[in-house]
């Protein structure tokens, strides 16, 4: 199974319940008390997960390692190469 | 360190004649003291910046034994560049990366550490987890990748924190395996590697890298490179 069709297959599931709800054909008490929320709550699910993902993907970016270290050894590391290989003959075309 | 393992490290280039050399020392110099056979393998598409007698330098210095040259004409796409040089690779072991020292040779040993312990099939490096990195990365460009990186999450729940990364090591006919499986063209390529492995039920370990973005050069996200991964999320997200 692809996962859009795990997607379609999870989605369709949740929305027939939620349809059979709305429509009273599984009766219960709470469908008649929260109605309001029923209805909506498709909604309030996309945006709570919006604002979930926007605080993980806030939060990852800020503490995204800047890695300061291995560029600085990186640096010196070049030096130590340039010198090396042109003791050993190479030689950096210049441009 | 008694192993007949062999690993051949593929290095596709264009136009890195100033990070080949230094690239190439570092390999030298980490692979040596790591104590695992390995081999270079330099496929170089005929840039006209003289990337190939840079090459042909470094060979003399090092040896033929530890530097093989593969050049081709033209460019030609990764996923090519990639089958010509497991063609005339005669290690076990695929180990790819960038040559523009974005990422450092220093983890290969870790990459194989990590391959032998749990007999992986393939092992990636990742910026994204534990003490792996980026250095030179803007806020919008964090955010970009961290937003497409969740997005991914999300939608393919890939098991690997890492997509677009391209420093990886896989068993040799794993990776020719995959490379047959895969459409895509540059460096969505990586993503669609990853996710096909998945599919294929390969197993996968991850090693944090730290990523130091060109040095030499310069490094582009645009327009187009988001357009190019939006569409190649939509199409595993279709077909896998």
């Amino acid at each position: 199974m692809t996962k859009l069709m795990e997607w379609i297959f999870v989605a369709g599931a949740l929305g027939a319940i939620w349809l059979a709800l709305l429509t009273n054909k599984i009766e219960n008490i709470f469908v008649k008390d929260y109605y309001q929320l029923l209805l909506f709550s498709p909604i309030i699910f996309i945006v709570l997960f919006g604002i979930y993902a926007l605080i993980i993907v806030l939060y990852r970016v800020f503490t995204f390692n800047n890695c300061n270290e291995a560029a600085d050894e990186l640096q010196k590391e070049i030096q130590e190469a340039k010198v090396d290989l042109q003791r050993q003959g190479f030689y950096f075309k210049e441009h | 360190m008694a192993s007949v393992d062999k690993y051949s490290i593929l290095l596709p280039t264009y136009n890195e004649i100033d990070n080949l050399p230094i690239i190439i020392w570092l390999i030298i110099k980490n692979m040596n003291a790591s104590g695992f056979s390995y081999e270079i393998i330099i496929i170089d598409d005929g840039s006209p910046d003289g990337t190939l007698e840079a090459a042909q330098q470094l060979q003399k210095i090092y040896g033929e034994d530890k530097i093989v040259l593969k050049p081709r004409e033209k460019k030609l796409g990764l996923g090519s560049a990639y089958i010509h040089g497991i063609k005339h690779a005669t290690g076990n072991f695929i180990i790819i990366m960038d040559a523009d020292l974005s990422h450092h040779p220093k983890f290969i040993k870790e990459f194989i550490e990590t391959q032998k312990s749990h007999n992986y099939d393939i092992v990636t490096g990742t910026r994204y987890k534990g003490t792996g990195g980026v250095h030179g990365w803007d806020f919008k460009r964090k955010l970009i990748s961290r937003g497409a990186n969740l997005l991914t999450q999300i939608l393919l729940r890939p098991g690997v924190s890492d997509l677009t990364g391209s420093f990886r090591l896989y068993k040799k006919d794993i990776l020719e395996d995959l490379i047959k499986s895969c459409v895509s063209k540059g460096y969505v390529f990586q993503m669609e590697m990853i996710v096909r492995a998945r599919q294929k039920n390969y197993t996968i370990g991850e090693v944090p890298i730290t990523f130091v973005d060109r040095v030499y050069g310069e490094s582009k996200l645009g327009g187009s490179e988001i357009v190019q991964f939006a569409t190649a999320l939509l199409y595993l997200f279709a077909t896998t």
